[in-house]
């Protein structure tokens, strides 16, 4: 039997040496396959006697399981190595940049007001939008700007003959709803405006967006609450907010709305003149007049109006320092708001 | 309305500083626009008086002058054309500072020597310019501080005035909203009436009864207008923003910013007859006091004599008839025009005044008497003379009717209660008469309030006064209510987001371009034209969204940009029988390579059918039947367009930018466009479900020639007519003109799949299908299989 223990040490070697699968495979014939080595020894136990039969097959078969082990290990080892090498050879550079289109954006006023009808639009606002030629009519008369009123000196109207104007505030919208709808109404009309202006902080259009709550119980008081809540939610801050006494035609109480500097967190820097505050929007208690204008009962309804410049909040929010980069669509510029 | 704030304290002087002024002001709605001195910083400058003057032995221009600073006589060089023997100046004195940090130092001026500086306005931050030396009054003392002499520690406020509050255009109307402001008492300055020393009366007729309710004048006679203007009125007036002029009119504009009430005064000897106040009549012309001469429009207000204008109420005087040095006797104006008769009349004429500007705006009513009486003491202080009685003519003034102001409607409006005392002392301090009712109050505004109607006016006033920032805030909290949001309609925010997930970029352009870009794109539509465009080029309201993205296009490549993606939504504005359509639309624009330059890409560009799938993914959510037809536009490339069909209305058009106008515009590659309406884009389908089918499906290819000049579409509308209801997918997978083909005709490669939603197909029904298809094919287009 020395025999055996020379040939398993033999096939052990070969085993081991064997670096691809069909090497191994002739091994696995060479030595149990039919005719291998082992196979013939196991063959040969009918040459032993009674008594020494059982044990010697006990230890050919001992031998050959564990060839078989071996086998099946160096088979396990040699598969996971042929994968190793194949995806070693698929290997890609995941650093490179990713095929086809790049996400573009959205102009930063059409996001700001996106922005800011989502605000609205959770609180139950509806989003209204009109014409931008507007009447005389809509633009002035029925918001209380009666012609050579000096208010309209306020608005370097646009005009395309002498009833027809580019709408000078997104406030006509409103007044379209109110003639065509009973309150209690809720809702904002962002848009496109025009004045016949244009320098450094001047653009000759620009956007606002208008906002209208009517109802039979809205206070000064529930004006000041919800400008406040808008103003926070926008800017993401606790901001101190100021009402001052302004004026418009069209409201009365009228309040111009401050807020403390966004820039300088009200310290006063060049953005706020030094003040601290910086004037964001206007607003007021919906003037009887117009509702007047509009056949709604001033005595049984009472609401409120305020108009936002989007291209100013969009100035604040993202630190813009200059309103014309707005309308140049320079892509450098744009590609910054994605 | 710039103040100084000296003035302002002479009248009610609240005990605190400069800042907290200006903010108790702004928070009740007279905002402060700016606060500034009223001089630059500067120390070491003394009345001085100059005693000889010589001229520099090597320079021309250079003065050497003897100055008495009050303790000596210094000697200055000094190249002011101003400078002579007798004058008294402002000195800057040797370690003098002045604005600027600029220190006065022992100087040598071409070899002679100069020990300190005279000084002009401007030097001293007194004014933005000046021509030579400041001269100071003879009386001035000499070797006084400048800063003591002329009382310069003082700051001049602007305000921003909203038009309705005229009255806050004069001190005594800020100092009466301040002393309400600081529950302080608000005193008037007294006027005394100027007792009559001559009988002599100008008649007074007024025409225009209801343009000019009330005229107030009288006649100063023997008056020296070449008396200058004593410093303290000069001061004042400077301060305010105004430049001295002569007494008469420093007097008029002092008693503008004093009261607010605009005056005129006339030269007495070039009136004829008496003053009437009328409508100008067609033909009448007039020379403004500025100097050009104005063809008056019939209707206008004027003040005229008996025999011509003599000027246009209450916006400017005419010249000949203003007074001059060499005036004697005077006629003073002081008048209330009604302000909406009055109002736009100055626009009209591109005039503002600081006159039409009040007027329009409204002026106190009961202010003429109390003027001309304040201004005929003050003349004759200044200039001497004698004065005439007052003569007025007086019609209907404007009506004052008392507002009930409710105390319910304080609440209501407010969100929260005053009480009477609160009320009342609020009101009453600006000049309401209040007296108490059942329930509330009936007030009377006062003749200086313009604004006051209603009884919301009130309410405003109580909330400024009292404060905005004191009044309650009430927590949104609202109940919703729900309304129900269609599913077949999207907003253009998802529409928006579609194209810049697939790489386009927003753009906002201006609505009015440049009718050169109008001319080359609107094919024909026309546009609305701005009576008053902002320039030339942008004078157009846009009848197609192209311009704007071209523009922005070109914009861009000239900024090394070659690959460019942008959209833009927006209304265009198209002039039709019907009237005006402003349509609300989509345009997108598409130039350079398909995909960004990476190691990736080949630098392909891109083409229609780039567009197009942008275009069609846009639309996919429709449910209507949208069709490409090939279309025709001078500006667009006659084989590369198409109209949009949603159903059978156009609603849009897509096509390359003409090689004409690409190479005319600059542009390195062809350039894609679409503009679409928005309303096709927003209405989609809502999704109803069908049963998925458990058999499988049949795919036949087949490969068919056809004319080269076959639209494919026509071909797979055939297919899907002809193919029976088992048809599942159609597909057109390729194109093939070439080797092998007619010149004239071309391979199209149909991918056919088939499938029964209950059973298996069999081959005979599928073969059926297919030879329908082809034998359509052939006799509707002359279709043959390819082998």
């Amino acid at each position: 039997m020395e025999n055996l223990e020379g040939l398993a040490a033999e096939a052990a070697a070969k085993i081991g040496a064997a670096t691809d699968a069909q090497t191994l495979d002739q091994v696995r014939v060479e030595y149990l396959g039919k005719k291998g080595h082992i196979t013939a020894l196991l063959k040969g136990l009918g040459g032993l006697s009674a008594e020494e039969r059982p044990a010697a097959g006990a230890e050919i078969n001992r031998v050959k399981e564990a060839l078989s082990e071996q086998i099946s290990e160096c088979k396990l080892r040699l598969d996971q190595a042929a994968v190793d090498a194949r995806l070693d050879a698929e290997k890609i550079d995941v650093t490179l940049s990713g095929r086809g289109q790049h996400a573009g954006g959205l102009h930063p006023v059409t996001r700001t007001i996106e922005r800011i009808s989502a605000f609205f639009g959770s609180i139950g606002f509806d989003v209204v939008e009109g014409p931008e030629i507007e009447d005389d009519y809509h633009n002035f008369e029925a918001l209380n700007i009666p012609a050579h009123h000096p208010a309209r000196a306020m608005h370097d109207t646009f005009y395309v003959d002498e009833s027809t104007v580019l709408r000078t505030h997104t406030s006509p919208v409103q007044v379209r709803v109110m003639e065509s709808s009973e309150p209690p109404m809720k809702l904002i009309c962002p848009g496109r405006v025009y004045r016949c202006d244009s320098d450094l902080t001047h653009t000759p259009m620009f956007h606002q967006v208008e906002g209208l709550l009517i109802s039979e119980d809205t206070s000064f008081a529930d004006l000041k609450g919800m400008l406040e809540s808008f103003l926070r939610s926008f800017f993401e801050k606790e901001l101190s907010v100021r009402f001052r006494p302004s004026y418009f035609p069209f409201t009365e109480p009228s309040a111009e709305v401050d807020i403390q500097c966004v820039m300088c967190g009200g310290e006063g820097c060049r953005v706020c003149s030094q003040t601290g505050w910086i004037e964001i929007l206007g607003c007021g208690m919906v003037h009887p007049s117009v509702f007047a204008a509009s056949n709604i009962d001033a005595e049984r309804f009472t609401g409120f109006a305020f108009g936002l410049g989007v291209e100013r909040l969009a100035m604040l929010r993202y630190g813009v320092n200059d309103l014309r980069l707005f309308f140049e669509n320079d892509l450098r510029f744009l590609g910054q708001f994605k | 309305m710039k103040f100084s704030e000296q003035w302002l304290r002479e009248w009610v002087n609240p005990a605190v500083d400069t800042e907290q002024l200006a903010a108790r002001l702004t928070m009740a709605g007279l905002e402060v626009d700016a606060i500034d001195p009223v001089a630059g910083k500067f120390t070491g400058v003394v009345v001085a008086e100059i005693v000889s003057a010589e001229s520099h032995p090597d320079a021309e221009k250079l003065q050497v002058c003897g100055v008495n600073n009050g303790s000596e006589v210094v000697q200055i060089v000094c190249g002011a054309a101003n400078a002579r023997v007798g004058i008294k100046v402002p000195l800057a004195t040797l370690g003098a500072v002045l604005p600027g940090d600029f220190k006065i130092k022992k100087a040598k001026l071409r070899g002679v020597e100069s020990f300190g500086m005279l000084c002009a306005e401007q030097e001293l931050g007194l004014a933005e310019k000046s021509d030579g030396l400041m001269e100071l009054p003879a009386d001035a003392p000499l070797g006084v501080d400048i800063r003591q002499y002329l009382d310069l520690d003082d700051t001049v406020i602007e305000l921003g005035l909203t038009p309705n509050r005229a009255d806050c255009l004069s001190v005594r109307g800020i100092a009466r909203e301040t002393a309400v402001l600081s529950e302080l008492p608000f005193v008037e300055t007294p006027v005394a009436a100027v007792s009559a020393s001559i009988d002599d009366i100008l008649p007074i007729t007024v025409a225009a009864t209801e343009d000019c309710p009330r005229y107030v004048g009288r006649i100063i006679r023997n008056v020296d207008v070449s008396k200058p203007s004593p410093l303290w009125l000069q001061e004042k007036l400077r301060r305010c923003g105004l430049r001295s002029i002569d007494a008469v009119v420093d007097v008029t504009n002092f008693i503008l910013l004093e009261l607010g009430q605009p005056m005129h005064a006339f030269d007495l000897d070039k009136i004829q007859g008496g003053i009437v106040v009328r409508h100008a009549q067609a033909g009448e012309s007039l020379t403004l006091l500025d100097g050009q001469t104005i063809d008056v429009r019939e209707g206008s207000l004027l003040i005229a004599d008996e025999k011509q204008a003599l000027a246009l109420a209450g916006i400017m005087g005419g010249e000949p008839s203003s007074v001059t040095d060499a005036s004697q006797h005077l006629f003073l104006e002081a008048a209330f025009f009604a302000p909406d008769k009055i109002a736009g009349r100055a626009r009209s004429y591109g005039l503002h005044t600081d006159s039409s500007h009040r007027f329009e705006r409204g002026v106190d009513f009961e202010l003429p008497a109390r003027a001309i009486e304040r201004a005929t003491a003050l003349i004759i202080e200044i200039c001497g003379g004698q004065a005439g009685p007052l003569s007025s003519a007086n019609n209907q003034l404007p009506a004052r009717d008392p507002i009930m102001l409710r105390e319910k409607r304080i609440e209501k409006l407010l969100g929260m209660a005053l009480t009477q005392d609160e009320v009342e002392s609020i009101l009453r301090g600006l000049g309401m008469a209040v007296s108490a009712i059942d329930g509330g109050w009936s007030v009377t505004a006062p003749s200086w309030r313009f604004d006051i109607s209603i009884e919301v006016d009130l309410l405003e006033e109580l909330a400024r006064v009292y404060g905005y920032n004191r009044l309650p805030v009430t927590p949104m909290s609202d109940t919703l209510t729900i309304r129900p949001a269609p599913e077949s309609l999207r907003g253009m925010p998802q529409v928006r987001q579609q194209l810049v997930a697939r790489g386009y970029q927003e753009a906002i352009t201006y609505s009015f371009i440049d009718p050169v870009m109008h001319q080359a794109m609107s094919e024909g539509e026309s546009g609305v034209e701005l009576l008053n465009p902002i320039s030339a080029d942008m004078s157009i309201m846009r009848t197609s969204l192209l311009p704007g993205l071209l523009k922005t296009a070109m914009h861009n490549a000239k900024r090394q940009q070659s690959r460019i993606r942008l959209f833009e939504s927006g209304q265009r504005f198209i002039k039709s029988d019907t009237g005006l359509k402003q349509t609300p639309t989509l345009a997108a624009l598409l130039t350079g390579r398909r995909e960004p330059e990476s190691w990736s890409e080949s630098g392909e560009l891109v083409d229609f059918y780039d567009l197009k799938a942008d275009l069609e993914s846009l639309l996919s959510v429709s449910t209507a039947a949208i069709s490409f037809v090939p279309a025709k536009y001078t500006a667009l490339h006659p084989g590369q367009t198409a109209d949009v069909y949603c159903d059978d209305k156009r609603i849009g058009r897509i096509g390359a930018l003409h090689p004409s106008l690409q190479a005319r515009w600059d542009f390195v590659n062809p350039v894609y466009l679409f503009e679409i309406d928005q309303q096709p884009l927003l209405q989609r389908g809502v999704p109803v479900f069908s049963e998925l089918s458990r058999f499988p499906e049949v795919r036949r290819d087949l490969a068919l020639i056809v004319d080269r000049q076959l639209a494919a579409a026509d071909v797979l509308t055939a297919v899907r007519n002809s193919a029976g209801e088992h048809l599942s997918d159609l597909k057109l997978f390729d194109i093939y003109q070439g080797k092998g083909i007619d010149p004239e005709r071309k391979s199209l490669a149909l991918g056919l799949t088939f499938r029964h939603s209950s059973r298996t197909l069999n081959e005979e029904e599928v073969s059926q299908s297919v030879d329908a298809v082809v034998h359509t094919l052939k006799e509707a287009f002359g279709a043959s299989l390819r082998n």
